[in-house]
């Protein structure tokens, strides 16, 4: 089937199976995507989220045949995004990140979730960051990271 | 990990998407914001031939406010509830409803009407829409027809809607300002599968009061006992919490459910929680 959609700002098209998901479609070597990373492919452990029409979604429960019309960015298309580097900032600064595979999806999830509540403290930033799974376990840094970029923002 | 192959069509029409069930005998299954389903697809737990999406249909996008209810098109995002993006009919419960509903990314996608239609015995909106009374909008060959709430769920993963029809929209009568609103479900991860959850309503101007039980493995009950005590009940005390405790009791071995001690005490705390919130809070 013939879709067309806006990656990471740009127009593209292609042919797919229906059964293709939207996160192997990224990421085939045509498109390139590798920031998405599939952990569990049944939408549950998040490392494979990205934006579609501005909203983070899981690209592994999505196929690609109904992204058609959609404009979707993955990590590779929010190089500029100021939340963004915001974030990796205090990924950085507060040990943020061990192995490095949750982490753009994590970044990804972080800029919605402040975007969405101005309000967030340390509890709030881990109910709403709980559908993203870090194996090392690292979260103590994950959420002071996003909680200090969050509070520098009010 | 991959679904097997299958036929995928996006008709343009609610009536080309009833025909595009209807030409299958078996295996023609709808897709929205599939949030479960292709879960499930990845899993190949979900057997079919034809995936038919009616995420974009208008059809399943309306959205109608009258004085004295709310219909909301099937294809309505959780995400939209939680957002206030869509009138509230409910004093606040469908808005916190949906901000419990598994992960925001989860929320973004997944509609109303797909979860109500799954109908997994632990979706959020299945105890509310039971204890509102709304009414279910069904489209299938035969034309349309309106399912009560008290009819459309007939047990875990099933509902009142064929397999070849479509449930179009959602209408749930609106509360009245004074009514009190009660909901808690109990989880052992935020944003997992809730284990036992209830809804409570009471609402005295529109003679509305229920209390309505899902448990994780089990058809979703309205509580008779637990409804008319909530009925009249004065200000929550410990003396309210032991009557709640004895009506639940009497509800439950009415139902037929003494059996599983784990699941009775479960139950019961999520029952005396939710009248409990709706009593103090709303």
């Amino acid at each position: 089937m013939n879709i067309s959609l806006k990656l990471n700002g740009k127009d593209i098209s292609a042919d797919v199976e229906p059964r293709t998901s939207l996160a192997d479609f990224l990421r085939s070597p045509e498109h390139g995507c590798t920031s998405i990373h599939l952990g569990c492919e049944h939408g549950v452990c998040g490392a494979c989220t990205i934006l579609i029409d501005g909203r983070i979604s899981r690209s592994c429960i999505a196929l690609a045949v109904a992204a058609d019309g959609c404009d979707v960015t993955t990590f590779e298309g929010l190089n500029d995004d100021e939340l963004i580097t915001q974030l990796k900032d205090s990924f950085h600064q507060n040990h943020g990140l061990q192995c490095g595979f949750c982490t753009p999806a994590m970044l990804i999830s972080a800029r919605e979730i402040i975007n969405q509540n101005p309000d967030l403290d340390e509890a709030s930033v881990r109910f709403a960051m709980s559908g993203n799974i870090c194996r090392c376990t690292g979260y103590s840094g994950i959420v002071a990271a996003i909680t200090e970029v969050a509070k520098n923002r009010k | 990990m991959k679904p097997p192959p299958f036929d995928y069509v996006r008709p343009d029409s609610l009536q080309a998407a009833v025909g595009a069930l209807a030409d299958l005998e078996w295996g023609g299954r709808l897709i929205a914001g599939g949030q479960s389903l292709v879960p499930m697809l990845n899993l190949r737990l979900a057997p079919l031939v034809r995936l038919v999406d009616v995420s974009r249909l208008e059809e399943l996008r309306c959205l109608e406010e009258t004085s004295d209810a709310v219909l909301f098109g099937a294809c309505i995002r959780h995400a939209e509830f939680e957002d206030s993006e869509v009138p509230d009919a409910t004093n606040g419960l469908m808005q916190q409803v949906a901000a419990g509903i598994a992960y925001r990314a989860i929320r973004n996608r997944g509609t109303i009407g797909g979860s109500v239609s799954l109908a997994d015995p632990s979706a959020d909106w299945i105890t509310p829409l039971i204890a509102l009374g709304a009414r279910f909008n069904i489209v299938g060959q035969e034309g349309k027809r309106v399912c009560q709430a008290a009819d459309m769920f007939t047990g875990p993963y099933t509902t009142n809607v064929g397999d070849h029809e479509i449930l179009v929209s959602i209408e749930v009568p609106k509360l009245s300002a004074e009514a009190q609103t009660g909901y808690y479900k109990i989880v052992r991860k935020a944003g997992e599968f809730a284990m036992a959850m209830c809804t409570a309503i009471r609402d005295k101007q529109h003679g509305l009061c229920n209390v309505v039980l899902g448990c994780a493995n089990r058809k979703q009950i309205l509580l008779p006992n637990s409804s008319t005590y909530l009925a009249d009940v004065g200000e929550w005390s410990d003396q309210v919490r032991a009557d709640f405790r004895a009506s639940y009791r009497k509800d439950m071995q009415q139902a037929n459910r003494m059996e599983d001690l784990y699941e009775l005490k479960l139950c019961e705390t999520a029952v005396l929680q939710t009248v409990e919130s709706a009593l103090v809070n709303s």
